[in-house]
Order: C-alpha cells, then sequence, then structure tokens
C-alpha cells in the first residue's frame, strides 16, 4: 500500500528536478519559516517549546525515511528501530556506564549507523512490500533484544538517567541548540538528494533496470542510501535521547517506524521539507487531541484517511501541485 | 460541551498564535484556587480496562466527598498515558508545565510509572502511585516525591505466601510467570522466602506476554514433580493460564497458588469454576467480611455494576490518603515539602480495608496482609476471601532494610534462592 504512494509517478509528483532550484520565492519562503521558528520560544508557553522541539526531532528522523521512500522508491519499516538504537547507547553510555553525553551521541549515531549498513545489506536486494516486510523484521529483531537483554537495555523498564548537560537545561536554549542541530542536518540532506548521487536515487527509483543498463552500480546506491538514511535517523534518535533523558523498547517498536512513515507520508513523499508538516501534524493531533478524548486515535486514523483520499501526495505535496498549477 | 471547548480553545489559539501570544486557560482560572490532580490513565493499549477501572475508582472519591478538600475544589485532569512510557512522559510534562497540577497521580504499567518519577525527579512535582508496583521506586531508587499510597511493592506480597506454603507443607513448587520485572520480582519474592524456610524451587518458567497457548508450560509445569504451582500473570494471559491449566487436568491434581494479580476481579469476573480455590496474597480482598470493605464493595457494585478490582480499590484508596493528608495542612499544596512529609505521616483509617495502614520511612504502606482463596460468593460470582492474615507486613517483610537492599534486585537471573 505504502509502496504504491512511494512511486508516485515524477511528473504528477512533487519530486522535479525544478526543486533543486533557489529562486527568490522560494528563499522568501525559508527565510519566514526560519524566522517562525527562531520565534518560537518568546510566542508560546514553555511545554509547547518542548513540542516544538520534538516535532523538529521527529522531523528529522521523517526525512531520513523520505529519502528512502520519497527520493529511492523503497519504503522502510525499521527506521524506529535504528533511530531507537542512537538513543539506546546514547542513554547507555551516559548513565550506565557514565560518559559524556556528547560522546554517547557520538557512538549512538555510530551504532545506528552500523545497524543501518547491516540492514541494508540485507533489505536491498528487495523492493517493494518485500523490502518493507523485510525491514519491518529487521526492526522487530532489534525490538527483541532490546526487550529480552535485560541487563543492558532494562527490558520493559528501559534505562532512564538524565542526559540533558545543564547549560541547555531549559526549554528555551535546548529548543534553540536542536534548532540550529536540526537546520544544518536538513540543509546537508537537502544538498544530499539535490546531489548527482541523489540524482541517480531517484533515477533508480523511476526504473532500476534503465540505470543498471546506463552502467550504474545499483546496489551499492542503495546500501549507500540507506546507510545514510540510517545515519540521519541516528542524529534523530541521538537528540532524542538528550530530550527525553528516558528509553524504553517502545522507541525502537515498530509503531515508532509507522510514526516516522506517516509523517513523511502526511507532509508529503520526496519532498524532505514536507516531513517538517508531517510531524508537526501529527504530533500537535496526539497532544491536544488526546485531552479532550481518548478517541484520539480513531481521530488521527481518519485524518490519514482523509489524506490519503484527498491529497495522496502529502500536505506539502498538494500545496506544491496547486502553485504548479496556477503558474500555468 | 468537550467538543466545544475544543473548538474555542482551538480557535482562541490560531488566533492568539496569530498575534503572537497564547492563552493559557489554566492560569485565567486561578482566582477559584483549586487543587489540580493530574490522573495519568491507560485509557487505550493493552491495558485499557485496567485503566479505565483506575479512573472510576479516582473519581468516586472525590464523587462521595463533593470534590471538595479543606474548603478548596478539586479538579482532576485525566490524561491517557496509552499503555506506553514515552506518551506517559509526554503526558506527565503536559500536565506539570502547561496544566500546572498540584499533584500527579497514577499509571499502571510500571515502566511508565518509572519513567513518569525519572521525570518529577526533576521537577519536585508529588507523585502519587497507587498501582505502580516496581520494588525499587521505593526501596534502591527512592525519590522523596514519589510515594506509593495505598500501593504494594511487587515482591511485598508473594512472601506470606511463600511462609503460608510451607506451612501447608509443600516441599517443592514450580513458578510460571511473564517474563517482565514486575513477574521477575513477585516471583523473586516467593522464591526466596520459600528456599530461605527450606522449601525447594523445581523449575521456573518464563513466557513472554501474551501468551496465548500455554501448553508447552503446562506439559513441564505437569512433570516438575512440583507439590504445587507458583503463577504470575496479569490481564488476559492470566485468564488464559487458569482456563489451560484446568482444561489440562491440572487443577485439583497440584493446587494453584498466583500473585495477587491473576485472581484480581478484573480477571474473575468473566470466568467460572476454573478459578475456583486458587490461593494468593493481597492487602484487599472483595469477599472480606469487614463491615467498611462490605460497605465499599456495595458502593462500588451499585455505583459501577461490578466488584472492585484492585485498582479501583487502590486509587480509591490513595485519592483518600492524600485527601486526608490535605485536611491535616489546611489544604496548602503549595509547600510540596510539607505536603509529602503529611501524607507520610498519615495514617490511614477510613479507607476501605477496615483497618488504620501507614507507610514506612520509603513511602510505601505496612499493610495487614491477607492469604486470600477465591471462592463462590452468595450471589454465586467469585471472589477472594481472606483465611489468614499477616499483620504489620512491609516491603521488606522479614529483613531488616539496609541489609535487603545490598542484594541485586531481582530478575530472571537472580531470584534470591537459597540452595
Amino acid at each position: 500500500m505504502s509502496r504504491d504512494l512511494a512511486s508516485v509517478p515524477a511528473g504528477a509528483g512533487p519530486a522535479g528536478p525544478s526543486a533543486v532550484a533557489l529562486t527568490p520565492a522560494r528563499l522568501i519562503a525559508i527565510a519566514i519559516a526560519g524566522l517562525a521558528l527562531v520565534a518560537v520560544p518568546y510566542m508560546l508557553p514553555n511545554y509547547y517549546v518542548s513540542i516544538a522541539t520534538q516535532v523538529l526531532i521527529f522531523a528529522v528522523l521523517a526525512m531520513s525515511i523520505d529519502i528512502l521512500a520519497g527520493y529511492t522508491g523503497r519504503t522502510p519499516l525499521g527506521h524506529g528501530a535504528i533511530f531507537g538504537t542512537a538513543t539506546y547507547v546514547t542513554i547507555y553510555w551516559s548513565t550506565t556506564l557514565g560518559g559524556s553525553p556528547w560522546t554517547g551521541m557520538l557512538v549512538g549515531v555510530a551504532a545506528a549507523t552500523t545497524v543501518a549498513a547491516i540492514f541494508a545489506l540485507l533489505a536491498i536486494r528487495t523492493s517493494g512490500v518485500y523490502f518493507l516486510l523485510l525491514t519491518l523484521a529487521l526492526g522487530m529483531i532489534v525490538w527483541g533484544v532490546c526487550l529480552r537483554w535485560t541487563s543492558v537495555t532494562g527490558g520493559e523498564n528501559g534505562i532512564r538517567g538524565s542526559v540533558r548537560p545543564l547549560f541547555i537545561a531549559t526549554h528555551s536554549a535546548f529548543y534553540y541548540l536542536v534548532l540550529t542541530a536540526v537546520a544544518v542536518i536538513t540543509f546537508v540532506m537537502w544538498r544530499f538528494v539535490n546531489s548527482p548521487f541523489g540524482l541517480t536515487l531517484r533515477g533508480i527509483k523511476d526504473s532500476e533496470s534503465r540505470m543498471r543498463s546506463l552502467g550504474y552500480n545499483v546496489p551499492l546506491h542503495l546500501f549507500i542510501a540507506f546507510t545514510v538514511s540510517g545515519f540521519f535517523a541516528g542524529i534523530a534518535g541521538a537528540i532524542y535521547a538528550m530530550f527525553n533523558s528516558f528509553v524504553s523498547p517502545s522507541t525502537v517498536a515498530l509503531t515508532q517506524s509507522v510514526a516516522g512513515l506517516l509523517m513523511a507520508i502526511t507532509g508529503g513523499i520526496g519532498t524532505l521539507f514536507g516531513s517538517f508538516v508531517g510531524a508537526a501534524a501529527i504530533i500537535s493531533l496526539e497532544n491536544f487531541v488526546s485531552s479532550y478524548t481518548e478517541r484520539w486515535l480513531s481521530i488521527l486514523g481518519l485524518m490519514f484517511v482523509l489524506i490519503m483520499v484527498f491529497a495522496p501526495e502529502g500536505i506539502v505535496g498538494r500545496i506544491r501541485m496547486i502553485l504548479a498549477r496556477s503558474k500555468g | 460541551m468537550d467538543r466545544r471547548r475544543f473548538l474555542t480553545t482551538t480557535a482562541l489559539g490560531l488566533a492568539a498564535g496569530a498575534s503572537g501570544t497564547f492563552p493559557m486557560p489554566y492560569l485565567a482560572r486561578a482566582q477559584a484556587a483549586p487543587i489540580r490532580i493530574g490522573l495519568l490513565a491507560p485509557l487505550t493499549g493493552v491495558v485499557a480496562a485496567g485503566g479505565r477501572e483506575m479512573v472510576d475508582g479516582f473519581n468516586m472519591y472525590w464523587e462521595e466527598n463533593r470534590s471538595e478538600v479543606a474548603g478548596r475544589k478539586i479538579e482532576v485532569v485525566v490524561e491517557d498515558d496509552g499503555s506506553n512510557p514515552d506518551v506517559s512522559l509526554q503526558k506527565a510534562r503536559r500536565l506539570v508545565e502547561q496544566g500546572r497540577v498540584d499533584m500527579l497521580f497514577g499509571n499502571l504499567l510500571a515502566n511508565t510509572g518509572l519513567a513518569v518519577a525519572n521525570y518529577v525527579k526533576g521537577t519536585g512535582t508529588p507523585y502519587f502511585i497507587p498501582i505502580i508496583a516496581a520494588d525499587d521506586l521505593t526501596q534502591r531508587q527512592r525519590i522523596p516525591n514519589v510515594i506509593r499510597v495505598a500501593g504494594y511493592t511487587a515482591s511485598q506480597t508473594t512472601r506470606p505466601l511463600a511462609d503460608w506454603a510451607l506451612k501447608q507443607g509443600y516441599k517443592k513448587i514450580a513458578t510460571v510467570s511473564q517474563d517482565y520485572t514486575f513477574g521477575h520480582e513477585q516471583c523473586g519474592g516467593f522464591a526466596q522466602r520459600f528456599t530461605e524456610g527450606g522449601g525447594q524451587i523445581v523449575g521456573q518458567f518464563w513466557h513472554p506476554l501474551n501468551t496465548a497457548d500455554f501448553s508447552p508450560y503446562l506439559g513441564q509445569l505437569a512433570n516438575a514433580g512440583a507439590d504445587a504451582v507458583f503463577a504470575m500473570e496479569t490481564g488476559a494471559d492470566a485468564t488464559r493460564f487458569m482456563q489451560q491449566y484446568a482444561n489440562f487436568g491440572l487443577k485439583g491434581r497440584i493446587p494453584l497458588l498466583g500473585a495477587m494479580n491473576m485472581t484480581d476481579q478484573s480477571v474473575i469476573r468473566t470466568m467460572g469454576a476454573e478459578v475456583d480455590g486458587i490461593v494468593s496474597c493481597a492487602h484487599f480482598a472483595e469477599g472480606s467480611d469487614n463491615p467498611v470493605t462490605v460497605d465499599f464493595v456495595k458502593r462500588h457494585t451499585a455505583k459501577y455494576q461490578k466488584m472492585p478490582s484492585l485498582y479501583g480499590f487502590s486509587m480509591y484508596s490513595g485519592a483518600m490518603w492524600v485527601a486526608e493528608a490535605l485536611k491535616t495542612i489546611g489544604g496548602k499544596t503549595d509547600d510540596r515539602a510539607l505536603l509529602l512529609s503529611t501524607v507520610l505521616k498519615t495514617e490511614l483509617t477510613g479507607s476501605p480495608l477496615g483497618r488504620p495502614v501507614k507507610l514506612d520511612s520509603f513511602g510505601n504502606p505496612v499493610y495487614d496482609l491477607y492469604i486470600r482463596k477465591v471462592q463462590r460468593g452468595a450471589d454465586g460470582k467469585f471472589w477472594n476471601v481472606p483465611i489468614e492474615t499477616f499483620p504489620n507486613y512491609s516491603q521488606f517483610g522479614p529483613y531488616d532494610p539496609a541489609e535487603y537492599m545490598k542484594q541485586p534486585p531481582y530478575s530472571r537471573t537472580f531470584q534470591g534462592i537459597k540452595r
């Protein structure tokens, strides 16, 4: 099902090659979005700042999924596990081992990248629904290990401890740190998907056999794309460790992978920035609707159905289409 | 009402978001100065049924007391923790930072409670946990602002059961348990006490949560050569285990002892003769003939058309405990240290237990523990009837707290078994 979404034809889809150019209109849009993000701690009460931080973190996870789902045509369901590996390692390093959280984050990202590389070796030979299921199964293995390896992971109860250094203890200080990091990461990812390498990935998405006959090493490209995507998911996971100061198997569970994918889809697969919109939409729904009704999951479900019916290309994808159409 | 509130707040939020300020509806009502209590309960997810009973029990106390303590109104804000520790943490943040609650109550699953406890360690918010049984929260990793009012630690109530089993002449016991911390702790308390008393654990079987088919375990239990079986099961696993234990023909052949959750009302109220005669140990027994308990069970049944479970009882009594403390200090919630120390000092006399209960210095109640047997009541429904009492039993049981806490926490590999 998701496979179909991922392979919206490039012509109708939002990821046309023209997305590269930095037109004045785009620059203005980016500047406005940037200003709004910087202003968040001044405009919102403390609690919402922590929500905004969470949105930024999960947007990075969704973007890392988008690299595969939107640009390479492989929809993964194991990125929650890669994300959570970094969270586990970071927290384990800084609480159980008593190391510095910064080193912990580096080790965490390295661990996540390694896991992603292993996943990639096993998964890149498949595509479509088989890829989906294989990554799902690989993610479940990580979940199983986290659940059963009680002496290290704390089993069901997880690992707790305060990871965040004092100078970023407040919500707004931490928000700005995350915002800066996410801005850099987003720029790097944007460069990555629009690089010649990224264009090759799009070529693979459109037709693997054509790329192969043109002389591209398709499996190598897929392997690198998966590992790089896992690297970014790992960064998100390491930042999440600092945000949450707590990790349990639910962080590496299937629901996490699904949540990341849904954020990418809601925002618009193959749009990269759509991930921010998707993450904001889902996290705010989760947080605000749930305090009014315990049926918030149904509302979330309904929202997905509506988006799939009326804007299968996602919110940002839809907006881009409308803009493109109005230009003639 | 709810929908309207949602619409107005959303509209206000959007309007204000655009103009650069954000409304804080909770602060606007500060002049009435009600006491705000955040209640975290799993209303969705695997333990949603128990979560519902938690909320019911909690509300029942406040409704009976006109939602008022020491002249201040009580406002309960319920948040769904989704049976998930990350969601719990998020909701706890929301209640504390945005909802400005004076205290937090609740959670059901140990991992959700531990996550919230870790958070309130930093904020200092009083957090009361009538259901969370994780041993270390009132032992090795005690947090001063986390108090287990009307709750129990996992290993507390299985120790007297081991003593009772020894008295019955059981020499060899096999245990079967869900494979997670709560199970490890309950089994550990039992296994340690039983082996120290000269008994022998002839086998320990751990199965994953949500096991549909127990036959591999039942086969091994049948051949373990045990005089009795100790089982630790919760929720749907408990239902399935007891049914299959009977179907396998083990019922009546090998006596079945259980941790209290297995024969809790939330499990046995839908079951039949297969639960008859199972023995467990707990602080609360809905089949007690104590007039106060009888009255509570009657009121609860009238209100919710079912007998109270452990969840309902614990939340009701937990609310009462904190309310009594609030009465003592005139409803002053601003002084958290005073509130916490008063709760610790409060001896609860009016609880449905019908006997006074106090907290030990670690914030865990000291109970008169009942050995309970599941029997058919006058109306034909099964309930837990006390058959023996272990008075004044703390979470450390017969051990010295400092000595006891030197041993590692119970786990799959450490069960305190003395050989």
